[in-house]
């Protein structure tokens, strides 16, 4: 089936375990279809070519680029915004961290980090000071300088360690 | 940046993909979208209809097959870098794999995307052209082999015809006794290489044997081997006299950011690490 150029089409998408309902021309892309018709601005838009890392979202898990995605194209998948970070009230240890260690100036670029950071110390428990700064590499912040999200990171990976061996 | 309007469609079979390709005038393929989503975005490309190819089974993951690994074009890097078959049979594409863009984009592209995609400084072209790997091109018409020296054309161009998709990518399994080397060079990390170059030694039973492979330096990646000297595995000072060598005389391409002269001392430096690894490994 060819969903025409001009054709808006009805779909329902999983975001954060709930269902929407949008409309969307295959031309809208995801970031887009998320924070305006979903109301998730929570997703930030920089580039839109892939490079900042502002809009990353997980998509069944992993990573991706809600700026390099068409929402027509997430028919069935289960997208993770940073919404969802904040949802049990509570901020995660990575959250905590970046907060604590001033991990942030505007904020812009954190909704980005925390996704794909949060995903890369799942696969990644213990990692070094060189491994975070390589998985930082596709997240832009004009405001920090890196040394305290690098910080934070680390810390975060601590503690999450911690409360592993406290079985929890 | 948006992307001007295209019609979609989703195709769960080979057939149906395959039908779309060769009915249509000006149709393109999307994989991981990770090179082209931006260029849509740009409006440097705006392609009529997009055959998303996610959905089709089977186009993805690692086999064994007679000597060879077959790989599912829709392979993603992440996936290529963590699987144990390559990192046992090809571990210089699992390396260079790990090596492609940043975390997050390597979650999504495809070995099938970037070859298509033809980058000339991209990491899967030139490993597949340093370890001659084919790769198989499916149309309407049945399935053509294509070694990997004869697919890349120059930049951003392949031999593929449009209603030609890539399925699979066959790598012959490196045997012991063989050692690589892959390194690029770029001025951030996840960036694009400004430089690269990989090589596989080949030092066995009094045989031995290198084989080299540039990307980054012309319009397309290409094979080195004639450039190189005569190899002497016993002779540890081989490696810089042959950077030396092959650096003086590759065709080097003047680019905006780098002149070709500081690129040619770049690819020296380059050289000498990577043939020191492959003999190292080997
Ligand atoms: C910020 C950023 C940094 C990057 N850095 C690097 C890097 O350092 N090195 C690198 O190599 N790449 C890099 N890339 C691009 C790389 O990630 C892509 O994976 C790759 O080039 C394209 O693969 P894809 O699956 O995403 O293909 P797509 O973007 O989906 O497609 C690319 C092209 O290939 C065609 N195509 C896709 N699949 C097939 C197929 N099976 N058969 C025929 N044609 C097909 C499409 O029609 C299109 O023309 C980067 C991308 C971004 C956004
Ligand atoms: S907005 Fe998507 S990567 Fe910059
Ligand atoms: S805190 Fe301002 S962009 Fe990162």
């Amino acid at each position: 089936m060819i969903v025409e150029a001009y054709e808006r089409l009805p779909i329902a998408l999983t975001v954060n375990g709930r269902s929407y309902d949008v409309t969307v021309e295959p031309r809208r892309l995801l970031s887009d279809v998320l924070r305006e018709d979903c109301g998730l601005t929570g997703t930030h838009v920089g580039c839109e070519h892939g490079v900042c890392g502002a809009c990353t979202v997980l998509i069944d898990g992993r990573p991706a680029r809600s700026c390099l995605t068409y929402a027509v194209q997430m028919q069935g998948a289960s997208i993770t915004t940073i919404e969802h970070h904040g949802a049990s009230g509570e901020l995660s240890a990575l959250q905590q961290a970046l907060h604590e260690r001033h991990g942030l100036q505007c904020g812009f670029c954190t909704p980005g980090i925390v996704m794909t950071m949060q995903a890369w110390l799942d696969e990644n428990p213990e990692p070094t000071e060189e491994g975070v700064r390589e998985a930082l590499s596709g997240n832009i912040c004009r405001c920090t300088g890196y040394q305290n999200i690098v910080d934070a990171v680390l810390v975060a990976a601590g503690r999450q360690a911690d409360m592993r061996k406290a079985g929890k | 940046m948006k992307p001007a309007r295209f019609s979609y469609a989703a195709p769960t079979s080979m057939s149906e993909a395959l039908a779309l390709l060769a009915e249509s005038e000006d149709a393109r393929v999307i994989a991981g979208g990770q090179s082209l989503a931006p260029m849509m975005n740009m409006r440097l490309a705006q392609p009529e209809l997009l055959v998303d190819i996610n959905r089709i089974d089977g186009l993805s993951g690692v086999g064994l097959d007679a000597g060879s690994l077959v790989i599912g074009a829709m392979t993603r890097h992440a996936d290529l870098a963590g699987n144990a078959l390559v990192k046992a049979h090809a571990p210089v594409l699992a390396y260079a794999a790990g090596t492609i863009g940043h975390y997050a984009i390597r979650q999504r592209g495809t070995i099938g995307g970037s070859l298509a995609h033809a980058d000339p400084a991209a990491q899967l072209p030139l490993v597949c052209m340093l370890l001659d790997a084919r790769i198989d091109a499916t149309s309407s018409e049945g399935v053509r082999t294509i070694e990997a020296a004869d697919l890349f054309e120059t930049l951003f161009t392949t031999t593929l015809e449009p209603s030609e998709m890539i399925t699979s990518i066959c790598v012959p399994l490196l045997e012991p006794g063989h050692g690589w080397g892959f390194r690029l060079f770029n001025r951030r990390a996840g960036d694009f290489a400004e430089v690269s170059a990989a090589a596989i030694v080949f030092n066995r039973e009094g045989e031995a044997a290198v084989r080299l492979a540039l990307g980054a330096i012309a319009s397309a990646p290409f094979r080195a081997d004639d450039l190189l000297p005569e190899f002497d595995p016993q002779d540890a000072g081989w490696p810089t006299r042959a950077a030396a060598i092959v650096a003086e005389a590759a065709p080097i391409e003047d680019n905006a950011r780098m002149p070709a002269d500081y690129r040619r001392e770049v690819l020296q430096a380059l050289l000498e690490d990577v043939l020191r690894d492959a003999m190292r490994r080997a």
